[in-house]
Order: C-alpha cells, then sequence, then structure tokens
C-alpha cells in the first residue's frame, strides 16, 4: 500500500443488512419497507404480555445462504441470546440477537481495484449473525415540542450483522468492500441492499497507526455512523482520518487513553460530529434467550446450501474472461451491474456470437440508455435476442456502426423489433446487382478517380464510396468497396 | 341433589352428560358458593357472572340439540390471572397490569373454550407469579380456607383455593419453582407440574421462561387427569413446547400399581423438614407399600444447592422478561404532569447551587418515565428478583453467578436421570412445613425462599411432579406430598396419586367456611 503520510488509516466495517423474506424474524408480520405507522404489528413483534418468538426458518437460510457465500465457518450449534437495554422503540426491552455463538464466523470477502490503486486481497469476516430490528423512532422537537412517535412497523425484521476484520487501509478499500458486499449480497437475491430505505446499514469503525520516533501508535478507535451511502462512507472516512491525526498532534492521546468514542457523518456540512461517548458504556446483560430453542446446522446442509449458491461475482468475473475472452476491465463492469446485467451480456455474447462485440455494446449504448432513462436491467425493451439481430447484421457489413445505433435508438426508444426499426428508418439491404450498377455508374462519371486508383492512390476511392452513400444513404461503405475495386480492376 | 360444589369434576362431568345436570344449574351453584365465600377467602381476582352463564347456556343449548361439545363441556374452571384472556384484563396481580386487556386468548385458555370448559373468574396470585403466599399481589389478599390467618401458599394462592373451598371443581396454575404444588399443599387439593414444554406457555406472562408450566388443580388426581388431557400438546407458537403425542391420562389411571418402584429422596429428610410433615409422608409411603410398589432409597446429592440455583436463574429471566413493563406501549405509566414538575422544580433547584455534575446526572424525562413508572408499578418482591437477576446478569458477575447456575441446573438435572434410572417415580415432602401464617415471613424473604426447598428441582430439572393431600397438622392444617418423575411421566404420576387416594380420604377433607 502506497502512502505519502505519516499515518496508516485502519477501518473495520459494521454491516447490518435486511433480508427479504416475507415475514419477520420471529412471528408472522410482513417484513415489507413504508406502510403507515404501526400497521405491520401483531402482539408477538410489539412485545406484549405472554406472547413467544417463534423463528423464521427462510431468514436463517438466507443467512446460512450470506454466510457460505462470505466464506463463513458455520457451527453445528448457534443459539438466540437477549441483548437488554432500555429505548421506546425497542418494545420488549431486549433485542434478540446472538452473542458468543454466532450462526457464522471466520470468512473473507475479496476486493480488487481495476485501476490498481491497491493489491487484491481478501478482507476477514469476523462473524455474520442474525438478529431482530429494532423500531424506528421520529423526535418532533420543533418549536420547543418534545414530541417522540414510534413506528413499529420495523420492529422485528430479520437483520444480518456482517463484521469485518480491522483489515481495510483506505477509504477506497473500505468504498470497494461495500460495493463487493452488496453486489454478492445482490446475486444472492437475500437482500434488496436500499440504503435509503435502511435495508443496508454501515458503521465504521477507525483509528490511525501513527509513524513515530518510537514506532508505530495507534490513536483511539473512533466508531462512525450515519452514512447513508457509500460515497459517504468514503468521505466520512476520509474527514475522520484527517481529522484524527490532527487531534493526535494537537492532543497526542492514544488508544486506551480515553473510552471509544461515536461520532456521526453530517453530509450537509462534510464533518463527523461527536455523539455520546461510550463512557457509560451500556452493559447489555446478554443471556440465552429461554424463549428459543437452539439451532442446529448439519454439515450436509452447509454442504447443500454451498452446492446451490449459483455463479458468485468472483468467478462470474474469471468465467467472462475465460469463456467469452472478455479483458478484465470488461468482466468487471459487466459483473458489478449485476446478475441482470451480465445475464443479458451472457445471452447477448452467445447469440450474436462475437462476445467482444457484445461486450461494447452492453458497455456504451446499453449502458448509457439504462443510464439515461434510469432503468433498470429488466426495464430495458430490448431483449438480448432482437440486439443480437442488429449486432449480427453489422458483423456481417449489411450496416454500417453509425447507421446501426440510429437502429438502437429506434428499437429502444420506440420499442420497435430490429425489423421495425430497419423498415422504419428506411434501411433496406441494397441488393448486389444494384450495388454493381451504381458502381459502374459512378466509375463512368468519374473517370479521374479509376485512373488514381489504377496509379495506386487507393484513397481516392474514399470519393466515390462518400458519393454512394449520399446517392443511397443504404450503401455500406465496407461491402462497396471490394466490388467497386473489383470494377476498376477489369477498366 | 347434595351440594353440586361438593363433587368431583368426573362425578359432574357425567351428570351434564347424562342429561341430569346442566350447565347453567352447576355454574350457578359455584357461582352462588363465591357469592358466600369469596369475601372471606379472595380467590378470585374478577368473576363475570353473566358472561359465565352465557357460556354455560350456549353449553346446555348444544348438548340439548345432540351435539358433543367438548370433554369439559359445561365444567366450570378458574384462571390464574397471568393467563391471558382476550378482551378481560389479565393483571398478575400486579398495579403494572391493572387494566391491561390482551388482545388474545393464551393457548391454554383457547384449549379450554373449544373442550366447552365454563371460565369462571380470574383467580389471585403473588404479583408476577412471584412469591410462595400469594401476599405479594397489589390487587387482593387470600386466605387459606383452612385457617383464614394463614396464607394459602403461592403463586397459585387464589388457584389452590378456590377448589379447597369448593368455589371451583377445576382450576389452573403456573409452576415456576412449585407455585402449583406448594398451594395446592397448603389448601388440600391435587396440583400438577407437568414436564417443562408440555403444556404450551404461549399467553402466560413470563416470569422465568425456561421454568414456567402452566398444570391443572383440582381434588383428585383423577379430576387433574381429566384436565391435563385438554391443555397438554404441542402449540407451534412456543417454540419450546414438546412434540410429543398426549396420552389418555383418564385411561392410565385404573391400571394397577403392582411394581412400582419408588424412590425416597434421602436429602428431603433432613434439616428443616417439620416433624408432622415428616410423619405424614412417612405414612404415605406406608400406604404405597401396602400398595404394592417397592421402595427404595435413591439420593438426589446436588438438591442442597437447588434454591441458591433456582434463585439465580429465576430473577436473571425475570428482569429480562419484565423489562417490558416500562410505561411506554401499554400498562401503567406514572403520572407525566407530575414527572415534569418534578423534574423542573429538581433541576432549578440544582442550577441554584450551581452543582454541574449533579445537574448533568439528573435523569432526562424518558429515563425517569421508566424509573417512576417502574418505581411505582411493581411491588417489593418484583422488584427484588428484578435487582437481582440485572446484578447477576452483569458484566463481570455472569460467569460467577448465571453459568455457574446454569451448570449446577445440569447436574441436578443429571441427578434425576440417575435416579430414574432405579426407581420409577420419587417421593418426598411438598414443603418443609405446613401453612404459615400471613405476615409472618413477607419481611425475610430468605425464610420464604427456603419453603421452596423440595419443589424447585422439579423446575430446573424440567420434570413432572404432583402434590397430593397426605395428612393434617395437629393445627389443622393439609399437607401435601410430593411425587416427581422423569419426563413426559404425568400418566405414572396421576395413576399413582390416584391410587393413593383411593387407599386415603385426606382429600375428601373439607375447610368449615360458616
Amino acid at each position: 500500500m502506497m502512502s505519502d503520510k505519516p499515518y496508516k488509516i485502519v477501518i473495520g466495517l459494521e454491516t447490518h443488512v435486511q433480508l427479504l423474506t416475507e415475514t419477520k424474524l420471529f412471528c408472522r408480520c410482513q417484513n415489507r419497507f413504508g406502510g403507515p405507522p404501526n400497521t405491520q404489528t401483531c402482539p408477538v413483534c410489539i412485545g406484549l404480555p405472554g406472547t413467544l418468538p417463534v423463528m423464521n426458518r427462510k431468514a436463517f437460510q438466507l443467512s446460512l445462504i450470506t454466510a457460505i457465500a462470505l466464506n463463513c465457518e458455520v457451527p453445528k450449534f448457534t443459539k438466540w441470546d437477549r441483548k437488554s437495554y432500555y429505548y421506546p422503540d425497542l418494545p420488549k426491552g431486549y433485542q434478540i440477537s446472538q452473542y458468543d455463538l454466532p450462526m457464522s464466523q471466520n470468512g473473507w470477502l475479496e476486493i480488487s481495484d481495476p485501476q490498481g490503486n491497491f493489491d487484491s486481497k481478501r478482507v476477514g469476516i469476523i462473524r455474520a449473525h442474525l438478529e431482530e430490528d429494532a423500531g424506528k423512532s421520529m423526535h418532533d422537537e420543533l418549536a420547543g415540542k418534545a414530541d417522540s412517535r414510534i413506528d413499529l412497523n420495523r420492529t422485528g425484521t430479520p437483520l444480518l450483522e456482517i463484521v469485518s476484520c480491522p483489515e481495510m487501509y483506505s477509504s477506497l478499500e473500505a468504498k470497494t468492500y461495500l460495493t463487493e458486499l452488496k453486489l454478492l449480497l445482490t446475486y444472492l437475491e437475500v437482500s434488496d441492499c436500499n440504503m435509503q430505505e435502511g435495508s443496508l446499514r454501515v458503521d465504521a469503525n477507525i483509528n490511525l497507526h501513527v509513524d513515530t520516533p518510537q514506532g508505530k501508535v495507534a490513536t483511539p478507535i473512533v466508531e462512525v455512523k450515519n452514512m447513508n451511502s457509500f460515497r459517504a462512507v468514503e468521505r466520512a472516512l476520509d474527514y475522520e482520518a484527517q481529522r484524527q491525526y490532527s487531534e493526535w498532534q494537537e492532543a497526542g492521546k492514544k488508544l486506551g487513553d480515553v473510552p471509544k468514542q461515536t461520532r456521526g457523518w453530517d453530509d450537509g456540512a462534510q464533518v463527523t460530529r461527536a455523539q455520546r461517548s461510550k463512557e457509560e458504556s451500556s452493559d447489555y446483560r446478554y443471556f440465552p434467550d429461554p424463549d428459543l430453542v437452539p439451532v442446529i446446522v448439519e454439515p450436509e446442509e452447509v454442504e447443500q446450501v454451498r452446492q446451490s449458491l449459483g455463479e458468485l461475482p468472483a468467478v462470474l468475473r474469471k468465467r467472462l474472461q475465460t469463456d467469452y475472452s472478455i479483458k478484465p476491465y470488461d468482466a468487471n463492469v459487466t459483473v458489478n451491474q449485476g446478475p441482470k446485467f451480465a445475464e443479458y451480456f451472457i445471452r447477448l455474447a452467445e447469440t450474436s456470437g462475437d462476445p467482444q462485440q457484445a461486450s461494447n455494446w452492453m458497455q456504451q449504448e446499453v449502458l448509457r440508455t439504462l443510464n439515461e432513462e434510469s432503468w433498470a436491467v429488466d426495464e430495458f425493451p430490448v431483449t438480448p435476442d432482437e440486439l443480437s439481430q442488429l449486432l449480427q447484421a453489422v458483423q456481417k457489413g449489411e450496416i454500417d456502426r453509425s447507421r446501426a445505433r440510429e437502429v438502437f435508438r429506434e428499437m429502444t426508444m420506440q420499442g420497435n423489433s430490429f425489423q421495425q426499426a430497419m423498415q422504419s428508418l428506411g434501411i433496406e439491404q441494397v441488393d448486389q446487382s444494384a450495388l454493381l450498377q451504381l458502381c459502374e455508374q459512378l466509375l463512368t462519371e468519374f473517370p479521374q478517380i479509376v485512373a488514381d486508383v489504377k496509379a495506386g492512390k487507393q484513397q481516392a476511392l474514399g470519393r466515390i464510396i462518400g458519393e454512394a452513400k449520399r446517392r443511397n444513404p443504404n450503401v455500406n461503405p465496407g461491402q462497396f468497396r471490394q466490388p467497386c475495386l473489383d470494377l476498376i480492376e477489369q477498366k | 341433589m347434595a351440594d353440586l360444589t361438593d363433587y368431583t369434576a368426573v362425578k359432574l362431568l357425567s351428570l351434564l352428560q347424562a342429561g341430569e345436570l346442566t350447565s347453567t344449574e352447576l355454574t350457578k351453584a359455584y357461582l352462588d358458593r363465591i357469592e358466600a365465600c369469596d369475601q372471606k377467602i379472595g380467590s378470585f381476582l374478577r368473576t363475570d357472572p353473566e358472561e359465565s352463564l352465557k357460556h354455560a347456556a350456549a353449553m346446555d343449548r348444544r348438548r340439548n340439540a345432540g351435539e358433543s361439545p367438548g370433554p369439559l363441556a359445561g365444567l366450570p374452571i378458574a384462571l390464574k390471572d397471568n393467563l391471558c384472556t382476550r378482551g378481560q384484563t389479565t393483571t398478575c396481580g400486579s398495579r403494572m397490569l391493572e387494566n391491561f386487556k390482551p388482545p388474545y386468548d393464551a393457548t391454554v385458555v383457547e384449549k379450554l373454550r373449544e373442550a366447552g370448559a365454563i371460565p369462571l373468574g380470574k383467580t389471585n396470585l403473588d404479583e408476577f407469579a412471584m412469591g410462595g403466599s400469594t401476599e405479594s399481589s397489589a390487587l387482593g389478599e387470600t386466605c387459606n380456607p383452612w385457617n383464614t390467618t394463614c396464607i394459602p401458599g403461592g403463586s397459585s394462592g387464589g388457584a389452590a383455593t378456590c377448589i379447597a373451598s369448593g368455589m371451583s371443581p377445576l382450576s389452573i396454575g403456573s409452576d415456576t419453582g412449585g407455585s402449583i404444588r406448594q398451594p395446592a399443599a397448603f389448601c388440600g387439593v391435587v396440583g400438577l407440574k407437568p414436564t417443562y414444554g408440555r403444556v404450551s406457555r404461549m399467553g402466560l406472562v413470563a416470569f422465568a421462561s425456561s421454568l414456567d408450566q402452566i398444570g391443572p388443580l383440582a381434588r383428585t388426581a383423577e379430576d387433574a387427569a381429566l384436565l391435563l388431557e385438554v391443555i397438554a400438546g404441542h402449540d407451534a407458537r412456543d417454540s419450546t413446547s414438546l412434540d410429543q403425542s398426549v396420552p389418555r391420562y383418564r385411561s392410565v389411571l385404573q391400571q394397577p400399581l403392582k411394581g412400582l418402584k419408588l424412590g425416597v429422596v434421602e436429602e428431603h429428610f433432613g434439616e428443616g423438614l417439620d416433624a408432622e410433615v415428616e410423619s405424614a409422608v412417612r405414612e404415605s409411603i406406608r400406604v404405597y407399600q401396602e400398595l404394592g410398589a417397592k421402595i427404595t432409597s435413591v439420593s438426589l446429592p446436588h438438591s442442597e444447592y437447588a434454591i441458591a440455583t433456582y434463585y439465580v436463574i429465576a430473577p436473571c429471566e425475570a428482569s429480562s422478561n419484565l423489562a417490558r413493563y416500562d410505561g411506554v406501549h401499554y400498562g401503567y405509566r406514572t403520572d407525566e404532569n407530575i414527572l415534569h414538575a418534578t423534574l423542573k422544580q429538581q433541576r432549578s433547584g440544582l442550577s441554584a447551587t450551581d452543582d454541574e455534575q449533579a445537574l448533568n446526572n439528573l435523569d432526562s424525562p424518558l429515563v425517569r418515565l421508566y424509573r417512576q413508572t417502574r418505581a411505582e408499578g411493581f411491588g417489593a418482591e418484583v422488584k427484588r428478583r428484578i435487582m437481582l437477576g440485572t446484578y447477576a446478569l452483569s458484566a463481570g458477575y455472569y460467569e460467577a453467578y448465571y453459568l455457574k447456575a446454569l451448570k449446577v441446573r445440569r447436574l441436578i438435572r443429571q441427578d434425576y436421570d440417575e435416579a430414574f434410572r432405579e426407581v420409577d417415580l420419587v417421593i418426598g415432602p411438598v414443603t418443609p412445613t405446613p401453612a404459615f401464617p400471613r405476615g409472618s415471613k413477607i419481611d425475610d424473604p430468605l425464610a420464604m425462599y427456603l419453603g421452596d426447598l423440595y419443589t424447585v428441582s422439579a423446575n430446573l430439572a424440567g420434570v413432572p411432579a404432583i402434590s397430593i393431600p397426605c395428612g393434617f397438622s395437629n393445627a389443622g392444617l393439609p399437607i401435601g406430598l410430593q411425587l416427581q418423575g422423569p419426563p413426559l411421566s404425568e400418566d405414572r404420576l396421576l395413576q399413582a396419586a390416584h391410587w393413593f387416594q383411593k387407599e386415603t380420604a385426606w382429600h375428601q377433607r373439607r375447610p368449615a367456611l360458616n
């Protein structure tokens, strides 16, 4: 890792992922974002007396899939623990979580940077465990009022907490880790990873290892919260590194000198601000939840899940390179656009028979259109098979690139098939005899060019081609060139 | 017809089925009895005669129409007030839930309704079932029908007294450390704590989840069998409920006891056991011998740690289970106007003294709401256990208390496993003494806790245990006999209790209430 700074940044990330289940983790309420406050609740998730939790097997299954894809060990025995604290959006006074025996641990996620800003590396995953989410508190402090409102719709929705090792040494590594993690979760279809709706939440732990004449010194660890996008994570970490270095220079506090601090990212002001100090650090009084039974995961079950994982991003990137001979960079872009984009590419590459051309079209025309129109891949109106016809026409030289782009626009904007688009643009195949006739006519009109070409000035042909295209826009220069040369030869 | 309230449930059921008695008549008889006696005893926190009679009439109509309306059709039953009843106040004997109406029935209540039972009312209990005398109830006083200056036992004090005084033929209690068996012993009735998981806990307001178990109280083992058959069984809404079929307990009862191996628990006849209790229990063992049982001696060597273990585990779980009563979502909440006024006053007082530290430490309104609500809503015994449990689960103490207690709990279970390799059931006293005078132990929690000496082990081990009347003290107070068996041996326990009752008449005595 190259660094011109007198310190190394050390980052660990805690990611909370909401799982895509039909129902909540311990009751049968709908697990869905939105809905009027307190409408997706039942006696169990609002913690009424006498109610009991029953584990949602689907949520556990999705966690298992994720843990295995993150190369985690899955112990045979895992259990549920209660984490106690008082807050109005936590109706039972405890959260059902996992403490000392999480459902998975000791995994890794590989990250790399196509620009080569850091070497490919495996970021360790300390653990991934399942827990229930709390509700939402909305504090209305307008006009001197101190009203708080509680919405318990989110209470009890399944959350997978993924804790990385403190093994990322720049904000770029942290951002890359998150991007890769989100991509993996998307491929696994375990979460929609929507940061705005809170289905993916990130907290960062960051400190510095400063070079001093006495050796390396670690600064106090700060937990950064409230980062609502990956860009915010990157900026918050950059800001925090600089802030910690300035603080180190001023105060010289080392790790352990002061209690762990929590700071919130203020996206408007682009600074982190101190939240509560963890001095009166809460004692969560974890203990096994006696209302739930431990979960036993047999090794065969783990193996079964592993077999059924499907193709994950890292493997898919390699396969696109070997099976379709596209460049690592192209494979990366394709895979990073998500499974549907990659799937589209593969179909296009197969049907068109020209993967490199398919890749170029995907990354230029298709991607640009998706971005311009804010379409998801499945909203894109042209099927890969239709697009493949266009690519094949280009390949055969039936139409040139610039006309092909017009056809593409016609297909995407009007929703036309390839044939319809060709027709509506008045593009038809110029047949061989018409082509020869036009050529003969032009050679007669421009004898000088015939002479020039015969004299070896091949570039003189350009004028004839230009003229041909002016008289008939459907003439494909690639197809016109050779017959024209043949005719000159005969003269 | 003789006094209906003197009959057993089984007898009443046969009269109902034969059409010789209507549920309305029967329910009316019990309501009258409650009217006449409960002022003196205090079994019930609430009754709703109109509602009960409405159900009874409906049962009668169904029976007249030729339907077979369920195994308990038309039989009145009393419910301990920690069982949730839909739309009806469920208080747990606490100010905290004084006005709480759950929008659901406990699974057990659902099953009873389906079986055609007629709920008579909700019975008194120690607050959140924490106690052994029903004195910690914030909502009522319950007396022992045999001597109203004595406590009825607890926590299912109302559940036991209503049977003993003929105010209900059947009742449901809950037992976390003896809360069914001990009041049953003190009141001279039968009380069964089933195997952990045998009866669904869904809708039972939790005290200590890993120990709580719902069970029947009745005059006879046969009546208890009738009731257990209805309430037992797997429930998908309780992860800890056992997925095992329910035997037909009543048909097992009649099989003779021949060859039964009974183990006398050595440790239960040591220091602290009242002489009268000891002689009644020893006499009962002789009765079994005559019935053909083989008596041997067994040891439960870790018994001496049972109380200590129990009073770590139960409060730990209780401290967590009761965290939800914080005044935010439901239940009791302190007066907020007073709260804000007090805070304001305290703030200005501290500002005047320039004591910045104290000012910083002053509660936020939210924290004060929690503290004040819980200070006012819970009684002394509940607070004591919340504090014990909170302490034992705290960082730095967890290993020394909670984890250690879990280890001992395992050893206690192993003791039972070993004993049951030698014998079918173990036999001993339920309590060290008969019922004690009201107020005599309320300020001495340790003495009160030691009363659970023989009962808590069954909860820690998760095994079933039954208490049956086996004698009376010179002062005229009932004495109970305890039988404990391996997991899911309720049939065996009931059978053994049934044969004992065929040989003895202790359960036929009635307290003089007038």
